[in-house]
This record gives C-alpha cells, structure tokens and sequence, in this order.
C-alpha cells in the first residue's frame, strides 16, 4: 500500500513507533566535517522526520548501527565471562539500496561463513526493519549501477521524500496500523538506472592470471599514493573486518572487557604475529588485498555476486584522491596486458 | 542463541619446559580435537590467541607455547592447577586417513614441530599404521629444541635426519632443513607417499620448492598456515588469504591449493 503522509503526520508516526522502535537515519552534523566548515554525514538515532538527511549521500555506511564500530562482547569479574546485552528495542534503519544490498554481504560473512554464525551480529539482525529510501539521481563516485546494487526488494517501507511530505509503500504489515489515518496514493520507488560513473569489472580467466596480477606493478602506485590510513574501509558498506582486544579498567584490575572493533586491512598491523612476522608490508600489497576482496576473491569464494556495491564512499573519503573505479580500470588494463603476453610468451 | 566466541574455563594439569621459550601446559578438557587443529586461548583481561594441539587424548590436550606475545606471556605465569580458557577445536587438519599405509616425509622447522606432534606419536605407536616415516626437523640453536624425550623416540622408529642451522651439536647435522630434502630417498617411496610441511613461511615456502625440484607431485605436499586471528571462526577477516580463511579452510592445506596463495 502507498501513503501520502505530511512531515507533521510522519513525526506523529515517528512517536508512536518509537514507543517499540529505535529509529536510526543518516543525519547531518553541521561543521563536524574533517576539514573546518565542512559537515559530516552519519547514522543516528532520530526522532523526526527533519533529523534525516535525505538530500545528500551519507559520508559512513548504515552498517555502523548493526555492527558498531566498537562493542563489548564480554565483562569480566576476575575468571568469569559475562555476555554482553543486547539492545532491548527493534531497530528501524533508514538506508539506501546499495546499503541495502551491504547488509547481504554483511549476513554471508557474520552469519554463515564456515557455517558459524556471530551472536552479536544475529541478535541485531533480528531485530532490524528496514526503510528503502528511494535513490534515483546518485552523486558523482557512485556506480551502484554497474554493481547490481541500485535495487532493492527486501525492506518493510520505501519512502520519496517531497516539499515537506513523504511518499510511503509499507510492504510489512507490522506498520500498516500506523497508516489508518493517512492518504492512500499509489507509490512504488524508482530506482537509479544509469551513474555518471560506470565500471566494468573484468573477469579474471584463470589461476595464473591471477598470481601474475597480484605481482603487477599497478600496485606499486600506491606505495606512493596510499598514506595507510584506512579512511576506505571505515566508509565501505561491505567491510566487516574487525580486531578484538581485552581491557581492564583503570580503577580496578580485576575487572575488565573483550572488545570488538573495526579493523583496516589498509593500515599497517593487520597481518602482524606475536613474533613480528608481517605478511602484508606495503600500501601496495594492502590495496591489491583490499581491491581483489572487493572485486574477485569474495565472489570466488561465496560463488555469488562481487562484494562491493558501488557505494563510492571509499572514493569520497580517500584524503589522497584514489578512485576505486579508476582503479578497477587499472586492474582491467593489466589482465589485458597479463592476457595479450601470455599470448606471446607462452 | 549459542555464542561461538564464549570459551570455557580449564584446568591445566601439568606445564613442562621444552626450552627457554616453549612450554607444554597440559589442559584438563573434554574437548576432541584432530590431528593438526587449533584452538583459541584466552585470559580474561589479556586477551586470545590461536595455538595448535601438539598432543591430546582422554580427557586432556597438549599446548606447546612460545612465549613471544601478550597472550603468551601470560600463559606463562600460569602454575598447575590454574585456569585457561578454551574454544573450538577450529580448522581442518591433517589428512591421516589418506596417510594410511603411505611412506610418510615430514618436514619440520622450530616449532613447527608442534602441530605435528600427535600425528607423528600417532605413527609411531599405531603399527603398521604407515609404511615408513621419514623426519627432518630443523631448529635454529641448541636453546630452541623441542620435544627432546620424543626426539629421542622417534629417531629408533623413523629414518630421522635432525639439524640445527649454523651450530654443531653431536650426533646432529648443520644446515637447513632444504639441504636436507634432496638426500631422501625419493626413489625407494615410489609413487606411494605423502609430504608434510610445517615452520616459519620462508622455511615453508622454500621447502615447498626443493620438494619440487625433488619431483614430489603438488597434490602430495601438504602445509600447515598460521596468521594473525582474532575470531577463528571466519567473521574478523585478519587470517583470509585470497578466497581462503586459514581458520575455517586451513590451517592444513594442499599445496596444489597452498602455492597459489598470496598474502
């Protein structure tokens, strides 16, 4: 069914849900940006409809509210192990259709990789609605398009945001009572079919193609370029990776707690051992790690779809201006190089 | 809903010194393991860190422990009769069904003896389990060997060759461990052997090489990985290595499968 709700009917709908409901949207904190003048883009929790930011492009992904970038998973009282609680409300997230899609990748690797799932992710996952917001015009890094991601079908609501109105389609029917009241209308969301970028992701023929790729020098660009920084995999939608670490409290030793955070293939200390062994000891071997995850090793091992949705936060973030799509295309170049000299040589 | 991250606190039983650095601390637990897994250990308030078994049976497990960490350091305060806290076992070990009746080479550096501990004992005391076992253990110094009682025993079962790097030591050979892979015997194994891998990445790495130029067929070449884990259980992404995570696919590996990866 579609609505046709004015922002004064939406934030009366906002009060009754959140009797049962944490409402979480991307919202503008005004000169919180990294350089001064400049907002920042993130997700928090709302209580009105003008809270969300609907005009621009979040800066970090919606998966900050199903996997936090820090979250304790146990307390300790001296030898004793205490699970963390989880939240007690549900959750309803605002997101567009590549974050959307994110959650896919988020649920493959927490919930079923090697057939184990993560409690922490499952108990949140549960408890999440989801509200498409409807994206149709994109911004200049994104390339969901070429990605498979500009589309969505797996939400409880979509929304159009207008002069002061919300256009609504609720598909789960927990949220067809708080509509009794509001104007029917038909609305079903558009989506983006074309972005001002576009990348093809090539295909890569076989095993020696790929060892001969990882060793191209296209990555030693980056030894350059890339300062290690990690701004790109904090941005991405579909990055999952994290570090756990123990800490005790200042005021008593005895009692502490197991930590999870996000963690950065990008920056230096991912792969170090107790022992100093370092397996990944340039930017360019961290890129190369991070651009073959996104664009051949996930879908080779879940024999799927390519892990990056085309969000372009990664691009949007990068303080050195490198562009995952250019970079694509640099990756294209050199399988055809590696393709057209095996051709010859071999 | 169950918590796979969750250990269980264990009793250790006994700790013994192998050298300066490693200690075996024997842990009172139910859990059953195979040949060549891993579990996680932990302290609460230090943190985990992932150790392979080195030998188990009823009702206990063997953990040999460098101390070269925060973990690890801690464990090594620990006194008998304290606690650990273990999960899993994780990973895929060694294939020792395939290994039946097989000439067996196993090639070890350091410590990397100690995954391969409980299968090379399951050998030893299983007659007739395989054909034959040839061993190359490898250590950097004198101070750095390990299992020396086991050493001792399987040098009257197998054909043995053990070497330090650069120092003497009598009755031992100098060298590294790939000097020592050409003077097997490969043509006596025939077609019917198996070859086991496992120490420090360039020992690996380079050993893997030397078994090539030796004629070991890929498929019969078999190594055992270690990285940086924080989960074990394929959601902290530190041991992926390509489309692989060490900790759900590995840590033993085909080398078919094996030489392909790039970190």
């Amino acid at each position: 069914m579609g609505y046709k709700v004015s922002f004064a009917e939406v934030n009366k709908i906002f009060d009754r849900l959140q009797s049962e409901y944490e409402i979480w949207a991307p919202k503008r904190f005004v000169g919180k940006g990294r350089y001064s003048d400049t907002d920042i883009i993130k997700y928090d929790k709302v209580s009105t409809v003008e809270e969300i930011e609907f005009k621009d492009k979040s800066d970090y992904p919606a998966k900050e509210v199903l996997s936090p970038v820090t979250q304790s998973l146990f307390y300790f009282t001296e030898d004793e192990f205490r699970e963390s609680k989880a939240t007690g409300k549900k959750i309803l997230i605002f997101m567009r259709p590549c974050d959307i899609s994110a959650q896919h990748h988020q649920e493959k690797i927490y919930l079923q990789n090697g057939g184990y799932a993560d409690l922490y992710y499952q108990r949140m996952n549960e408890k999440v609605k989801i509200v498409m917001m409807e994206c149709t015009e994109g911004w200049d890094t994104c390339f969901c398009v070429s990605m498979g991601a500009n589309k969505a079908e797996d939400y409880a609501m979509a929304v159009r945001v207008g002069d002061g109105e919300l256009r609504v389609e609720v598909k789960d029917a927990d949220f067809a009572s708080y509509f009794d009241n509001e104007l029917a209308c038909e609305f079903k969301p558009e989506y983006i079919r074309k972005n001002q970028m576009e990348v093809t992701v090539p295909e890569i023929p076989d095993k020696e193609v790929l060892t001969r790729l990882k060793h191209h020098p296209m990555w030693n660009e980056y030894n350059k370029r890339c300062v290690s920084c990690g701004a790109c995999t904090v941005a991405c939608s579909t990055c999952t990776c994290f570090t756990t670490t123990d800490v005790i409290y200042n005021e008593n030793s005895n009692v502490g707690e197991r930590k999870r955070s996000t963690a950065s293939c990008q920056i230096e200390g991912f792969t170090d051992m107790a022992g100093g062994h370092v397996f990944r000891k340039t930017a360019g071997d961290r890129m190369r790690y991070k651009v073959l995850h996104k664009f051949h090793d996930y879908k080779e091992r879940f024999a799927d779809y390519h892990m990056c949705v085309g969000c372009g936060r990664c691009t949007s973030r990068c303080p050195e201006f490198i562009s995952i799509t250019a970079t694509v295309k640099k990756m294209a170049d050199a399988i055809d190089e590696i393709v057209a000299e095996g051709g010859t040589n071999r | 809903m169950n918590n796979v991250m969750k250990p269980v606190a264990c009793k250790i039983l006994d700790i013994k010194k192998e050298s300066l650095h490693e200690y075996t601390f024997k842990v009172e637990t139910d859990i059953k393991p195979s040949h060549g897994q891993f579990l996680q250990l932990s302290i609460p308030k230090i943190g985990e860190a992932p150790i392979s078994v080195s030998a188990y049976g009823d009702g206990w497990m063997d953990f040999t422990i460098r101390s070269v960490g925060k973990v690890t350091d801690e464990i090594f305060r620990k006194q008998p009769g304290d606690i650990l806290f273990l999960r899993g076992a994780y990973g895929k070990g060694w294939p020792v069904e395939q290994f039946k009746g097989k000439n067996m080479v196993v090639i070890t550096g350091g410590t990397g003896l100690a995954p391969v501990r409980s299968m090379l004992n399951m050998f030893c005391h299983t007659p007739g389990y395989v054909e034959s076992v040839t061993l190359i253990s490898g250590f950097k110094n004198e101070e750095g060997i390990v299992f020396t009682g086991e050493l001792e025993c399987w040098k009257d079962k197998f054909n043995a060759t053990y070497a330090l790097d650069t120092d003497k030591k009598e009755g031992w050979n100098t060298g590294f461990v790939t000097e020592f892979v050409p003077k097997v015997d490969w043509k006596s194994l025939g077609d019917n052997y198996e070859v086991v891998i496992v120490g420090p990445p360039a020992m690996m790495k380079f050993t893997g090489i030397e078994c090539s130029k030796c004629g070991v067929p890929d498929e019969k070449i078999w190594v055992s990985f270690e990285r940086k884990m924080s989960c074990a259980v394929g959601k902290c992404g530190h041991c992926r290595i390509d489309e692989v995570y060490v900790c759900l696919d590995g840590p033993v590996f085909n080398y078919t499968q094996a030489k392909y990866l790039v970190d």
